[in-house]
């Protein structure tokens, strides 16, 4: 196993994050917005803007979880308790001591335990909460009956809100995230030119050099 | 390839020169007409009306003797039967029946009251039943000329409703005969409740030629449509009474060649009125299932520079000065007039222009407190109890006038009552100034109970608001309801968004959110701190 520069967010991959980003801090200012938090725009505004950004999204999404089954990159979210805990113990402890991260990224396993469940955890159950709820909640206003419910049930709207405030939550560690270890921008620049450390097996590495030469760089610091 | 560019450019030239073409030579204008219908006929050259008339049903006589089925027709209609039975609710409705929260009531008062009934002769208790005394020409009269007075003369205090008025050229007027305009109607219906736009809000003489700001469809520069574009009529009967309204119209303009008796905005509009191709315009047209048209597209009624009347107190009626009524007019309205706050025959008023409307969940159907009502008195009373709710699919949210008052009731027996105001005898409230006795024979000429004591209670009546619609760009902005504090603050049974939330829901987010930020700030500091420890040792 050797450490090496090589290409892990493809040219999709960063542009899915990237989008997702600008919608989902659109889709928070604005949908603050319609709550009533703010009134820096007006409501008409945010409402447009709001339903076309989530629309918008939802495309995005239809695309990226096409993406990830089709390119077998979803198995890099699936959940395992391997080497968890020593990413929680140096979260809370080690990372005070001077140690250094635990983790090298492997060429299936770009992310860490912990950082696998959290980014799972986003997919599976706040996006699938917003973005349900959001369609419901069109449907309702749109124009859609179902028996007994001819309002607005209030509980799609807490539902929206509910999982608007836990993605402000995980938005806010996420960020901090960033800060910690080699510093914001070390942990930004990947996602910007899709280049990371990521120890190899001798295998991946000769598989790369022959099949993908372009997306391993040899100033690997491994 | 330039040449088929050009050949292109002229064919697509020759095609709209083509279509302007084709559009002229049809004839279709813009021409803005009052009435759908020309007339081919010019009543001035009827043998039949080269008479000089004396009276108004000398005019009927001749009217009747061509158009003969008219009479037949409008004796159906609620204008001259002042009487409406709902099916659904049983009761029994019209000017008849009916006790309102204005001049309370006009059976018994009909020696008065009847200047707006479409007849000829009517007295106390009595509207006459056949054809002859059918007054066509209230309706029908495109002079101006024409006017009706109280068909009695009630008590020598009131004698001032009489005074200086120009003799009727009758053969003039029936010779210029033609459909109702806004005038027409609005000779009685822009002063009900004894005033212009006192009862109703949205109709008052500025109606009959409303600047566009106030209504843009009855605006002489808008569609400069009259009453009938809208209330469609068949066989002298038509459609849109308050009574039993449709508040939610499912079928929209209906196909082409079928006349649609229909007075919604939906009949012209359709069910998806804005036009279509962005999200805002989307957004609005879900609203139209919940929200009547007229909710936004009327933001204010008693526009235009004359007052309605909002609130009206009997409880002060009666005062006299050196032992006769008068009158204070302490509200100058938009247009300069001088308006009643205190009327001996009434009591005391309020008055109001540019009145925001209430709203309220409404399915069309409205319950009556009758005369036969007995109510709990420790409650406003609703004269007419709106029905529908956020649960009910045919509701809408509806803007109404709400006009409240307090009225005289029977103290013991907890009911409305007929009030014998009119009347040439030493009962009648409007010259006598003693309500007890005039209720009293209001009440024994209804041959209904009436305890001897008279109370007065605080009344509500709803009057939808349904005339007035602005213009598109003065319609309601969104932030009207979607806010803290709006104009649908207690409507209740929907989620409004910026209006509603959880707050239960919001509290424990943004404490997570401030428990967040504090563990990310102990974490960095801590981490600092460490760091900093390292290198110094």
């Amino acid at each position: 196993m050797s450490m090496h520069r090589i290409m892990i967010y493809t040219r999709f991959e960063r542009l899915w994050h990237w989008l997702q980003a600008g919608a989902i801090l659109t889709l928070l200012f604005t949908g603050l917005r319609i709550h009533g938090i703010h009134t820096l725009i007006s409501f008409e505004t945010a409402v447009n803007i709001h339903t076309a950004v989530a629309t918008g999204l939802l495309v995005l999404w239809a695309f990226a979880t096409f993406w990830l089954f089709t390119t077998g990159n979803w198995r890099h979210y699936m959940p395992t308790r391997q080497g968890l805990w020593r990413i929680v113990r140096f979260y809370s402890y080690g990372i005070f001591q001077g140690e250094h991260h635990p983790y090298r990224k492997a060429f299936w396993r770009k992310h860490n335990p912990l950082q696998a469940a959290a980014y799972l955890g986003v997919k599976v159950v706040i996006f699938p909460m917003v973005w349900i709820s959001g369609l419901i909640y069109l449907y309702l206003v749109l124009g859609g009956t179902w028996t007994g419910l001819v309002n607005f049930p209030p509980a799609v709207a807490l539902v929206h809100t509910l999982a608007a405030f836990a993605l402000i939550l995980f938005l806010m560690i996420h960020l901090y995230m960033l800060t910690i270890g080699k510093g914001f921008i070390h942990h930004v620049t990947p996602m910007i030119d899709g280049f990371d450390e990521v120890d190899l097996s001798v295998v991946e590495e000769a598989y790369l050099e022959a099949d993908e030469p372009g997306h391993i760089k040899d100033n690997a610091d491994g | 390839m330039k040449r088929y560019v050009q050949l292109l450019q002229i064919l697509l030239l020759l095609s709209c020169f083509a279509g302007t073409i084709t559009w002229a030579a049809y004839g279709y204008s813009e021409e803005k007409t009052a009435h759908p219908i020309s007339t081919t006929a010019d009543h001035s050259q009827f043998k039949v009306l080269q008479k000089d008339f004396k009276t108004g049903p000398e005019v009927t006589e001749a009217c009747l003797s061509c158009h003969n089925q008219a009479g037949k027709q409008i004796m159906k209609n609620i204008h001259w039967t002042w009487s409406y039975h709902n099916k659904k609710t049983g009761q029994l409705l019209g000017k008849e029946h009916l006790i309102n929260n204005f001049c309370s009531n006009a059976r018994g008062n009909e020696g008065m009251c009847a200047q707006c009934h479409i007849s000829y002769g009517a007295k106390n208790f009595k509207l006459p039943k056949t054809q002859d005394k059918i007054d066509c020409l209230v309706c029908h009269d495109t002079t101006g000329s024409y006017y009706r007075l109280p068909p009695t003369k009630g008590s020598p205090a009131c004698s001032i409703l009489f005074a200086g008025k120009k003799p009727i050229d009758w053969k003039q007027v029936a010779q210029n005969v033609g459909m109702p305009g806004r005038a027409n109607c609005g000779s009685c219906h822009f002063y009900g409740g004894g005033g212009d736009n006192v009862k109703h809000g949205d109709l008052s003489s500025i109606m009959a030629n409303p600047p566009k700001s106030v209504d843009v469809h009855m605006s002489p520069d808008g569609q400069n449509f009259a009453c009938t574009a809208c209330h469609m009529t068949r066989n002298h009967l038509w459609s849109g009474s308050r009574y039993q309204l449709l508040a939610k119209d499912t079928k929209g303009v209906g196909k082409p060649g079928f006349r649609r008796m229909a007075t919604s905005c939906e009949s012209c509009h359709g069910l998806t009125p804005h036009p279509k191709g962005s999200v805002k315009h989307l957004m609005l047209n879900t609203h139209v299932k919940r929200v009547a048209c007229q909710s936004c597209h009327i933001p204010a009624f008693a526009r235009g520079g004359v007052a309605t009347r909002t609130f009206w107190d009997w409880r002060t009626a009666g005062r006299t000065k050196n032992g006769k009524g008068f009158m204070e007019e302490d509200y100058t309205q938009g247009n300069g007039e001088k308006r009643e706050t205190y009327w001996s025959i009434k009591g005391n008023f309020k008055n109001g222009e540019n009145v925001v409307p209430y709203y309220a969940w409404f399915n069309g159907e409205t319950i009556y407190t009758t005369v036969d009502t007995h109510f709990d008195p420790t409650k406003p009373v609703d004269i007419n109890h709106l029905e529908g709710s956020s649960e009910d699919s045919a509701s809408r949210i509806w803007p109404f006038k709400r006009m409240e008052t307090w009225l005289q009731y029977d103290k013991k027996y907890n009911n409305l009552v007929y009030t014998h105001l009119w009347g040439n005898d030493d009962e009648s409230f409007w010259g006598n100034f003693n309500l007890t006795k005039a209720v009293a024979r209001g009440m024994k000429d209804a041959n209904l109970p009436f305890s001897g004591q008279v109370g007065f209670i605080k009344t509500y009546s709803y009057w939808p608001t349904t005339h007035m619609v602005a213009p598109k760009e003065n319609a309601l902005a969104c932030m009207e309801c979607h806010s803290a504090s709006g104009r649908l603050d207690g409507i209740g049974g929907i989620y409004l968004a910026s209006h509603d939330r959880f707050p239960w829901l919001d509290k424990t987010a943004w404490i997570a959110i401030a428990l967040t930020a504090l563990a990310i700030l102990i974490h960095m500091l801590m981490r600092l701190f460490a760091g900093a420890r390292r290198r110094q040792s």
